[in-house]
């Protein structure tokens, strides 16, 4: 195809997309209009089963359909990774690195939030049906938390806290109990994902039926699935290397000549 | 309000220039960073903080460091061939087609 008839099919194209976008944006509701036909709908069903947070409610009880398929997807890719990123057949692992140096303000800042980091993200989880958050934004911040074992300390510390077998199980762990709190639907009430649980009082801890179940699973799933996600990142980036390397990892003049670059980066890591 | 959303939104379409203008991968990763949390304060300004939330931890802190994660590894396999091709001229280059083939396999 020559330039000018791609230029042609572009315009073509972007012309048509352009004209119903300008008809869609002309008649949508104004910009901060009260006028919310699925929001009414929503909020109503919302206290209907006695969820605090509205956001929660549509997440995991109206449309918990969906959020099964999110969650499916999110498994779908740390599979994916995991298996692109093993490590292939030229390549082993490369141990014995000295551990880089660390700022002690760094340090001091690492190891003091992380604690506090993983209570937030557990808050975050357990009142998913109250305030704000949930399963998904706790799991992600608890994931991310961990790491900062990884920033203060090093990759060895973050290695022996995060056995990665277990976290492996917790996230099936977690795919697995959304689904069967899905089928525990069907048994009770005929249909998928029903909220079948008693529930509870209006704006408590217990409230909202399934909703902190399906929260608490999908925790489980999300920090577990991040954790193994990233560590798969950090493998191949700090103790994956050529066979060759790995064999001279002491670091012999000729293997390291033609990256000037390299043992300066190796400094940054731990 | 509008002021702060006005803000908000000048902020995110800032950061989001950024981003774009930025040339290197392995900087682009800090400012998209930066975008996040200018996305996290839009979504905070129009009520909607268990969406700034997940913003923060996925676009903030997640995915700008994969993408670094990735580059590097990227940039390493990228020096380490290249080292391994000097070698080959060094050793007064081998017969063309093995090297090719050695060459190929250790990219994959």
């Amino acid at each position: 195809m020559s330039r000018g008839v791609r230029l042609l099919v572009f315009l073509v194209g972007g012309g048509c997309v352009a004209a119903m976008f300008a008809v869609a944006f002309f008649r949508m509701p104004a910009f901060g209009g009260t006028a919310h036909l699925y929001r009414d709908l929503a909020v109503r069903a919302t206290l209907a089963h006695k969820t605090a947070n509205a956001v929660g409610s549509v997440n995991f009880d109206q449309r918990g359909i969906d959020t099964l398929g999110e969650e499916t997807i999110l498994l779908a890719s740390v599979i994916g990774a995991a298996v692109l990123l093993r490590p292939s057949e030229e390549e082993a692992e490369l141990r014995p690195r000295r551990p880089g140096r660390v700022m002690p303000s760094t340090k001091l800042l690492g190891y003091a939030l992380l604690p506090v980091t993983l209570l937030v993200g557990l808050d975050v989880v357990l009142h998913g049906q109250v305030t704000p958050g949930g399963g998904f934004q706790g799991g992600v911040v608890i994931a991310t938390g961990l790491h900062l074992l990884y920033v203060a300390g090093s990759y060895p510390a973050l290695d022996r806290m995060r056995p990665l077998e277990a976290f492996d199980i917790g996230e099936v762990a977690g795919a697995t109990a959304f689904g069967g709190v899905g089928l525990a639907g069907i048994v009770a009430a005929g249909s998928f994902l029903a909220n079948v649980i008693g529930r509870g009082t209006f704006g408590q801890l217990v409230s909202a039926g399934t909703v902190p179940v399906l929260n608490g699973a999908v925790g489980l799933e999300v920090g577990c699935g991040m954790v193994v996600l990233l560590a798969h990142f950090l493998q191949q980036d700090i103790i994956i290397a050529a066979k060759t390397e790995a064999a001279a990892s002491g670091g012999t003049a000729g293997e390291r000549s033609g990256s000037d670059d390299e043992p300066a980066e190796r400094d940054e890591e731990s | 309000m509008t002021v702060l959303l006005a803000a908000a939104l000048t902020l995110v379409a800032l950061a989001g220039t950024a981003v774009v203008a930025t040339n290197l991968p392995e900087r682009q990763a800090v400012s998209l960073s930066f975008l996040g949390l200018a996305l996290t304060v839009l979504f905070v300004a129009l009520q909607a903080p268990g969406v700034a939330l997940s913003q923060l931890g996925v676009g903030t802190a997640i995915v700008p460091l994969m993408v670094m994660l990735a580059i590097r590894t990227i940039n390493a396999r990228h020096a380490r061939q290249q080292a391994a091709d000097q070698q080959d001229e060094q050793d007064g280059g081998p017969e063309d087609g093995q090297s090719g083939k050695s060459a190929g396999g250790a990219e994959t």
